[in-house]
């Protein structure tokens, strides 16, 4: 068997782990009840408006972006808390040692792993993210600019950050590399925010760090692009008042879809970590 | 748990080679302390080999290099033919780690479908392999169990029956009777022995030197990360002897047994060391010629234990920890300018097809 049967092996027992520990049961709960509760919140809260026309679509708009940077988080901790128990635990209590005495490689077991659990979060992600921008769009009638990418970026966000939490996981304990990915999720999004800054009052200074933090931790470009596509089209922007406003170029609910550059960085990004850490791995005592 | 049915063995493309396991100088460091200073050594196949040591003599170390799990500092070495580390070999290695769990969410079923799937088994063969090994080990009533409510010697039994699937050519057995009752040893012995029968190679890594003296042909001591000795167990119990309970020859008894070898008398007691086993009646009729009244024969050996001991000293035999830390290079050059009478090269005769008594 190949290289690619061994790291289907290794994914399709983390699925079943994921579905025997109920995990998956735990998100599709949860999943339900938010789309019912958005639906009934964004139902309430067009009926309570005071206002209407662009201005109030602007308002559900907002109300859309922070449902979705909640849900972000929400991905993002999943992602970090299902990865970073990846490896290290199966190497401490000698789970591994009766793997790796199989015709398996080190670095087909990690990226079986990641691919078991990138495929939870993946479809997590995408059908928790359209029923509730379904649910928007059913309570209120709100359309966005792309309400179908948006769940894909934030899918993307969390693979970055499952990445992240595995590369940990083969070298740091599971708390500390969960701690390590929260801080690194928070510091990236603070750092979007900051070059955010730099963008609307054209300070390079601010610019560039908000690029460099970017490049060294992407999480927030694909926020960023999830942001972007959940706003409402120009002309309601326009007609809201606000499409050239600096205060909203910056706000930590704004954004734009990310240049094709920007995403080729972000899949080099995830294979270049991947490869680091099957490195690490690889070097590691078992 | 059933003893193991012979069934034919794994072919591969590789040419058996004469040996299972083969190592020349191998090293593992770990920083500035050394786990294995240099291990030279070569296990027949088709034999039962017992690799003793005291504690930190890096019996465990050298294990997890013969199967890859870990990188040699230095040195070089063949399990079935291949390199260290060799992925294809591993299809016909089997092994139960010292320390170990198994998916806790998965049943023992379970456990033994997902390693037949990782060993590369058609799955056709499935079924008969995970049958065969729950019956060999005695968890036919608990295969549909959650291994996480397991007990430890039940952990051990399915390692155990993970370790046997695929009929491996090797099969690595890193302290196996840890936490087994009486019972389950008996059926550790067992098996190993079934193993032997059909021309496994069992490589028995443990502690309980009763344990190995009643399976292995041929045992290597290690200390200090090098192998110290090498014996074969059938050599090691003709080094015996007799004691004689003999009345009726007031001290006459010791002339007499002195010409079949060192003879001293204790009490009602004759012992006699070195005389081979073919000698003891014509001892006994020369006893009762000269007058003496026998009341019983004890055949002694020497123990593997006594064998250990001696190599080791007791101080060591308790067992010091792991490598004390830079000064450790040293010391083992010491022990074995002192101790090692094998020599450096420790490699094993070619392989015996006499088996233990």
């Amino acid at each position: 068997m190949n290289s690619a049967g061994s790291i289907l092996i290794i994914a399709r027992l983390t699925l079943r782990e994921a579905i025997r520990r109920r995990l998956l049961w735990a998100l599709f709960g949860l999943t339900v009840l938010i789309a019912v509760l958005t639906w009934w919140g964004f139902s309430r809260i067009a009926e309570a408006s005071p206002i209407t026309g662009p201005v109030q679509e602007l308002g559900i708009s907002q109300v859309t972006v922070a449902l979705a940077f909640m849900f972000s988080f929400v991905l993002a901790m999943t992602a970090v808390f299902a990865g970073s128990p990846a490896i290290g635990p199966d190497i401490e209590n000698g789970l591994l040692l009766s793997v790796l005495a199989r015709p398996i490689r080190r670095s087909e077991v990690l990226l079986g792993r990641w691919l078991g659990l990138a495929g939870v979060l993946v479809v997590y992600a995408l059908v928790a993210g359209w029923l509730e921008l379904g649910a928007v769009a059913l309570a209120t009638g709100y359309a966005p600019l792309d309400p179908f990418i948006a769940p894909v970026y934030l899918a993307g966000e969390a693979l970055v950050l499952l990445t992240l939490a595995v590369v940990f996981s083969t070298r740091i304990a599971s708390v500390a590399g969960g701690a390590m990915a929260v801080v690194a999720y928070g510091l990236g999004w603070m750092a979007g925010v900051v070059g955010g800054v730099g963008e609307a009052f054209g300070n390079d200074t601010l610019r560039n760090a908000g690029t460099v933090a970017k490049l060294i931790l992407p999480s927030d470009v694909l926020w960023r692009g999830a942001a972007g596509a959940l706003t409402p089209p120009e002309d309601v922007l326009t007609a809201g008042g606000v499409a050239d406003a600096a205060l909203y170029k910056f706000s930590p609910f704004s954004g734009a879809a990310p240049g094709p550059l920007w995403l080729i960085w972000c899949v080099i990004w995830v294979v270049g970590m991947l490869a680091i850490g099957i490195f690490l791995l690889r070097r590691r005592e078992l | 748990m059933t003893a193991p049915t012979s069934r034919a063995p794994a072919s591969g493309s590789v040419e058996p080679a004469a040996f299972a396991i083969e190592t020349h100088e191998l090293r593992k460091q770990f920083g500035r302390i050394v786990a294995l200073a240099g291990l030279t050594m070569a296990v027949p196949r088709g034999e039962v080999f017992g690799f003793l040591g005291p504690n930190g003599a890096g019996k465990t170390t050298a294990v997890k290099l013969l199967l890859g799990l870990s990188r040699p500092s230095a040195g070089r070495g063949n399990v079935l033919g291949a390199p260290l580390g060799d992925v294809a070999a591993r299809r016909r290695v089997g092994y139960l780690p010292e320390l170990f769990r198994y998916q806790g969410w998965m049943t023992a079923r379970e456990v033994l479908a997902l390693h037949c799937e990782l060993a590369r088994l058609p799955r056709a063969e499935w079924e008969p392999e995970i049958r065969a090994a729950l019956e060999l080990v005695g968890l036919v009533e608990r295969a549909d169990g959650r291994t996480e409510t397991f007990s430890k010697g039940m952990q051990q039994r399915l390692g155990l029956g993970v370790a046997l699937l695929g009929r491996p050519d090797l099969v690595v057995l890193d302290e196996p009777t840890s936490a087994l009752d009486p019972v389950g040893r008996q059926d550790v012995r067992r098996i190993i022995g079934a193993l032997r029968d059909r021309g496994t190679t069992v490589f028995l890594n443990s502690h309980l030197l009763t344990e190995v003296e009643r399976v292995c042909d041929r045992v290597a001591i290690v200390d200090r990360g090098r192998v110290v000795a090498e014996l074969r167990m059938a050599e090691l119990n003709r080094e015996g002897g007799v004691r004689l309970r003999v009345t009726g020859l007031d001290g006459a008894g010791s002339e007499v047994a002195a010409a079949f070898g060192p003879a001293r008398v204790d009490g009602e007691w004759l012992a006699v060391d070195g005389i081979a086993d073919a000698d003891v009646p014509r001892l006994v009729a020369q006893l009762v010629a000269r007058g003496g009244a026998i009341h019983a024969v004890v055949p002694t050996h020497h123990t593997l234990e006594e064998r250990f001991m001696s190599l080791l000293g007791a101080d060591e035999a308790d067992g010091p920890d792991e490598a004390d830390g830079p000064d450790e290079a040293d010391s083992s050059d010491r022990a074995d300018a002192t101790r090692a009478p094998a020599g450096a090269d420790t490699r094993a005769a070619a392989p015996t097809t006499e088996g233990r008594s």
